[in-house]
């Protein structure tokens, strides 16, 4: 497998809002229109893109979308070398 | 994590795709699976480990603790519609319970696929419940806890 190519900073979307919850004429999304969507059982998974290591393959740029069609179970963990 | 991975057959012959979040950058993703991950569970962690950096995603999810910057312990299941179906979130200093995610994704999938809803605890194989008006004030005859 060839090595990618991988600079030290890498943009990801982070949160993807639908562009309803976008302030109008706003190019980015603004952190506080961000707070206002949380994720609720019985509602629509928040899309995301993210940058990603996974293993065998290298780092690429995920986004939760890709998976749409699937069942996802998204595991948050608080860092890399902890405890439990 | 490491628990998580270890259920990773488990998970996979259910047909689920795992994805694993925290605020690290996926370098030290890297480096955890090959110095340490990989010396707790045969091949390491199997999913990709996706870079929440600045705890973005993890707020609109309900599990970034801005005073520590990381996100919690937080699981959702995603159906095939995109729809949240389940979600646990816990504080950091207790691991998951890989056997009940795995008990509730079974449970939704017979639902999905059936119809019918499953009491509580239920197991495949266990009866289920096929909500409805000639269910109502009978349920005791088909269940008990």
């Amino acid at each position: 497998m060839p090595e990618l190519t991988d600079g030290c900073v890498k943009p990801a979307q982070g949160p993807i809002v639908p562009l309803a919850q976008q302030t109008a004429g706003a190019a980015h999304t603004e952190p506080q229109e961000v707070h206002t969507m949380v994720a609720r059982v019985g509602k629509e998974a928040i899309d995301f893109e993210a940058n990603a290591f996974i293993s065998g393959v290298g780092f690429r740029t995920v986004k939760l979308s890709d998976y749409k069609g699937k069942w996802i179970v998204l595991c948050f963990y608080p860092g890399d070398f902890t405890f439990v | 994590m490491a628990a998580v991975a270890a259920r990773y057959p488990a998970l996979k012959a259910l047909d689920v795709e795992v994805l694993a979040m925290s605020t690290d950058s996926r370098f030290v993703h890297k480096m955890w699976q090959e110095q340490e991950l990989s010396k707790m569970v045969e091949g390491g962690v199997p999913f990709p480990m996706l870079s929440d950096a600045g705890g973005r995603i993890g707020a609109m999810y309900g599990v970034y603790d801005e005073a520590a910057g990381v996100d919690i312990r937080g699981r959702f299941i995603i159906d095939p519609d995109f729809i949240i179906r389940a979600m646990e979130v816990l504080t950091p200093e207790v691991g998951r319970n890989p056997d009940e995610l795995i008990r509730q994704i079974k449970a939704y999938q017979h639902v999905r696929a059936t119809g019918e809803v499953t009491p509580s605890g239920w197991q495949p194989g266990q009866p289920t419940l096929k909500p409805g008006p000639a269910l109502v004030g009978k349920v005791w005859e088909v269940w008990k806890p």
